[in-house]
Formats: structure tokens, C-alpha cells, sequence
């Protein structure tokens, strides 16, 4: 006989409100059904009442995490619609906020992750080198989370010397930092002991589930958007796609911390390239036609569709989140697993709620 | 005086965007140490004393907000943190968004901001504590909140 149990939306793991119907056999899951909905705000159609500029703060604030790539992305949709050719170094400066803004996405899903399995310890030390990542976002644009840092047309910050130096001598003390908590995530035994072999996905099961981003790299599948999307800047960076090939737990964990330092490369390459000039170029007139841009999030691709038709106001504004692609790897896995193992599967996907139901 | 000395938090995320949520986690970890002022973050409303709240709420997740606000002892002190929990902020005319959370449950102290910074969510609960001692003293109750259906307020 099998017991349905709720699991969330209010959880003391989760801080968002994730719902699972879980099916058990006596502490086993058996079946799962995920119900979503409680972070629908229908941001979607909300943009039918601002015009395009306004939009950007908007797409920032479907994810407080990952908010300056949700501007990025969109506003880099909306100038392939105008055909726009933006600065050099606004494309730059772009880069290195998305950068930040992955290393302290990355390191609050360690410490999350940490707080899952009861690391307490571990938990607070994440989140404390967070906090530097963090004072350097908001020297440069002016706040922690939601940055806006990117606009239609270039970037609405420029990075003076000063924030430069920050920047660099805020990585030189993160690197070390990060190797430490390395250590443990790779090496301790608790946590070995809570995540290897769990919830295992083969390289063509993750293919095949749609999933994105670490999930879909910590099965062995290289592929990231950054490498191979026709945002040049990224190869130019010498960008090379993390992989992990056992699709457990505790590879989706390595994938993620890997990609700690992946970014910090990119950043202090991007910064010994950065071009000088202007921040921002003039756009004129009204958006016409439809357009695709993809980035790489935190959690994985992202994809926007936008179409415009002549008026300030866009028709059209589709957003495929990386979180939606990954929640059914969850049905995949989540059935032979114990219950007291759920919320650390639910949260390797790296679960974005307000990013999913927008 | 017990009471302020170690009130224990509730999170309750409603619509937020997370960029609350993490704010309120960041209050809680090494740099702003919320755990100073004696401040716990427990997962149950049943052991709970402030509730903090953040994000607007909709049609779905209003009964889940009313549900968690009834199971709280008196005396309880409610905290809406951000301008999505306040008013409804940037998302007010979204069509699945009923508004701020005082609509549904009566809210004690406010935060403002987009997204609040760590120093000001502290100051709420800061402020919250002498509300809850207040509370205490004069044996203030919360009223127990209706579960019924999703009907929208009349302000709304
Ligand atoms: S107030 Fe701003 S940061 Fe907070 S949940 Fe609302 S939109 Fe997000």
C-alpha cells in the first residue's frame, strides 16, 4: 500500500515554495507529482503595459538570483530585433556582471545544498565569501540583487579603475576561499556519504529529459550555451564547458563548484581585455519582427522570444527557464529514492521557482 | 521580556522574485548575524513568534499564506518584508496578483525596498521585537483569518 505525502509548498529546506505530491512505499518514493503555480504573477502579459525600455526591470525581477542575466539576455534579444550594433565594452562589462552574478548564484546553492544534508557549518562559510562577491556588485551597480545594470542599447554603468582593482583583489581572496570549500564538498565523508550515487541520471536519459544547465553537464553532456551560442565574447575568453560524467548528486555538486573558477577565469580574462570607448549607443524607433537569444544561467539555458510590431510596447515575450526544462529530470529520479533524500535531489536541480511560473 | 530575548522566525515566501528571500537568508548568516538579537529561523509556524513575509500574493498561494499566518501562537507579529509584500510593488497590476500582504492577514511593521537591504530587514525585526513585547503584555491575539475560497478584497 502506498501513502501520498505533500512536500512543500511551505518547507523548512526550500526557502521557495516548491510542491511535490509524493507517492511512497513505506519510506521509498514511488511516484511524483509536482503542482506549480504559487509564484504565478503572469509577468508575461504584465508586459503588454510597458513599453520595451521598461520591460528590462521587469525581466530582472522574474529571478532575484540570476537578475542581471535575465537583463542581459533580454536586452540583448530586443537589439538583435533593432539589429544594433552594441559597444565592445559594454559587451564586456556585461560579461563580467554575469560572471559575478553566477559565482554568487553558485555559491548560494552551495550553502543551500550545505543546509540540506544539515552541514550547518558549511552553510554559513558559503555564504559569508558570498557576501564579498555581493559588496563588489554593489560598488559597480549600485546594488546586491537586482542590478540593472544592462539597458537597451549598452550597459548603464561604466567600471572605472577603482572598480577594477576591487574587483581583482575581491577574486585574488575568493579563489583561495573557494579551494576551501572545495575540499570538503569534494572530499568530506558526510557528504559523500549523502550524495554520491544518489539520484543517478545516464548521459542520454539527461539528454533526452530536456534537462539544462549542471544537471545536464553533471551527466556528461558538454554542452553550454556560453560555448556554443553566437555570443562571440565568451570563446574569445577562452570558455571551456565543465563536465561531469557520473549524473549523480555528487557530480551535479562538482559541476557547480568547477564552474566557480571557470568564472573567475572569465572575469580576469575579460578584464585584462577590456576595450575602451563608449558604454552605450543611441537606439531609435520602435521594435519590429521576432527574435531568439539564449545565455547561459546559473542553472542553465535560458531562452527568450520576443516579437515587437511597430509600437513601443512588445506583442510577444516567451521565456523558457532552465528550472522548467529540469523539473521533470526530477520524475525521472526522484522514484527509488528515500524520503529523507528528496530535498537533496530537489535542490542538485538547483530549483528556480519564481524564475519557472514567472 | 523572555520573549524579545529569543523570538523565533518564520519565512514565508509568498510571489516573491528571491531576491527578498535571499536578503532575509543573507540576515541570518556570518555578516549580519541576525542570531545577535537571539533570533532563530525555525521550519514550522507552530514554534514560530514573527512572521516574516515576503512577496505578494495570488489567487493560489493566498490559502497557503492564511493557513501558515492561523497556525502561529499568540501572540504573533507579522513583518512584510520588501515592496512586493507591502503593496504588491513592481508587479501591483499584474493580473494574478491580489496585492500586499495586508490584504488578507493584518501585517505589524513594513520593509521597504526593492530588494530591502540585510541592515534594513534587521531593523524590522528589530522593530517587530517591541511590537511582540507589547503584544504580550496587553495580550494582544491575532484574529484567526477565514480560509474561505480565493474571493478578492474589495480594494483590490
Ligand atoms: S520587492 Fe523587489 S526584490 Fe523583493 S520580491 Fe518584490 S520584486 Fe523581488
Amino acid at each position: 500500500m502506498t501513502t501520498i505525502i505533500p512536500f512543500g509548498p511551505q518547507h523548512p529546506v526550500l526557502p521557495e515554495p516548491v510542491s511535490l505530491k509524493l507517492e511512497l512505499d513505506n519510506d521509498v518514493v514511488v511516484g511524483v507529482l509536482p503542482s506549480l503555480g504559487y509564484v504565478h504573477r503572469g509577468l508575461e502579459k504584465f508586459i503588454d503595459t510597458k513599453d520595451y525600455n521598461q520591460t528590462t526591470y521587469i525581466c530582472e525581477r522574474i529571478c532575484g538570483i540570476c537578475s542581471a542575466l535575465h537583463g542581459i539576455t533580454y536586452t540583448k534579444s530586443v537589439e538583435k530585433l533593432f539589429n544594433a550594433e552594441v559597444p565592445e565594452r559594454a559587451e564586456y562589462i556585461r560579461v563580467i556582471v554575469g560572471e559575478l552574478n553566477r559565482v554568487h548564484s553558485h555559491l548560494l546553492w552551495l550553502g543551500l545544498f550545505a543546509d540540506g544534508f544539515g552541514f550547518e557549518s558549511l552553510f554559513y562559510e558559503c555564504w559569508k565569501y558570498r557576501e564579498s562577491v555581493l559588496d563588489v556588485l554593489e560598488r559597480i551597480t549600485g546594488n546586491r540583487v537586482i542590478h540593472s545594470i544592462s539597458k537597451v542599447g549598452g550597459v548603464s554603468r561604466d567600471l572605472t579603475k577603482e572598480h577594477i582593482d576591487m574587483i581583482l583583489k575581491m577574486l585574488d581572496t575568493l579563489e583561495p576561499q573557494i579551494k576551501d570549500i572545495e575540499k570538503v564538498f569534494v572530499n568530506n565523508y558526510t557528504v559523500k556519504k549523502r550524495t554520491v550515487g544518489l539520484a543517478t541520471m545516464s548521459k542520454q536519459l539527461a539528454y533526452e529529459a530536456g534537462t539544462a544547465g549542471p544537471t545536464l553537464r553533471g551527466s556528461g553532456n558538454a554542452i553550454d550555451v556560453r560555448e556554443t551560442e553566437d555570443w562571440d565574447i565568451y570563446r574569445d575568453l577562452g570558455f571551456k564547458t565543465v563536465v561531469e560524467k557520473d549524473g549523480d548528486c555528487y557530480s551535479r555538486t562538482k559541476v557547480r563548484v568547477k564552474e566557480l573558477y571557470e568564472s573567475i577565469k572569465l572575469i580576469r580574462n575579460a578584464i585584462s581585455k577590456l576595450p575602451n570607448g563608449e558604454i552605450t549607443t543611441p537606439i531609435k524607433g520602435f521594435p519590429t519582427g521576432e527574435a531568439i537569444m539564449r545565455t547561459e544561467q546559473p542553472r542553465g539555458e535560458v531562452v527568450y522570444y520576443v516579437k515587437g510590431n511597430g509600437t513601443k510596447n512588445l506583442e510577444r515575450l516567451k521565456i523558457r527557464t532552465p528550472t522548467f526544462a529540469n523539473i521533470p529530470s526530477l520524475l525521472l529520479t526522484l522514484p527509488g529514492v528515500k524520503l529523507a533524500d528528496v530535498p537533496i535531489v530537489v535542490l542538485t536541480i538547483d530549483p528556480c521557482i519564481s524564475c519557472t511560473e514567472r | 521580556m523572555s520573549l524579545a530575548k529569543s523570538p523565533w522566525i518564520i519565512h514565508v515566501n509568498c510571489n516573491s522574485c528571491n531576491g527578498c528571500d535571499i536578503e532575509v537568508v543573507a540576515c541570518l548568516t556570518p555578516l549580519y548575524d541576525a542570531e545577535r538579537f537571539g533570533v532563530l529561523n525555525i521550519g514550522t509556524p507552530k514554534q514560530a513568534d514573527i512572521m516574516v513575509v515576503t512577496g505578494s500574493i495570488n489567487y493560489k498561494n493566498v490559502n497557503v499564506l492564511k493557513n501558515i499566518y492561523n497556525q502561529i501562537p499568540d501572540p504573533k507579529v507579522v513583518l512584510a518584508v520588501g515592496a512586493c509584500a507591502s503593496t504588491g510593488g513592481i508587479f501591483h497590476n499584474c493580473y494574478n496578483v491580489i496585492g500586499g500582504v495586508d490584504q488578507v492577514i493584518p501585517v505589524d511593521a513594513y520593509v521597504p525596498g526593492c530588494c530591502p537591504r540585510p541592515e534594513a530587514i534587521l531593523d524590522g525585526v528589530v522593530a517587530a521585537l517591541s511590537i511582540l513585547e507589547n503584544k504580550k503584555k496587553g495580550n494582544i491575539k491575532g484574529k484567526e483569518v477565514p480560509l474561505k475560497g480565493n474571493e478578492v478584497p474589495s480594494n483590490a
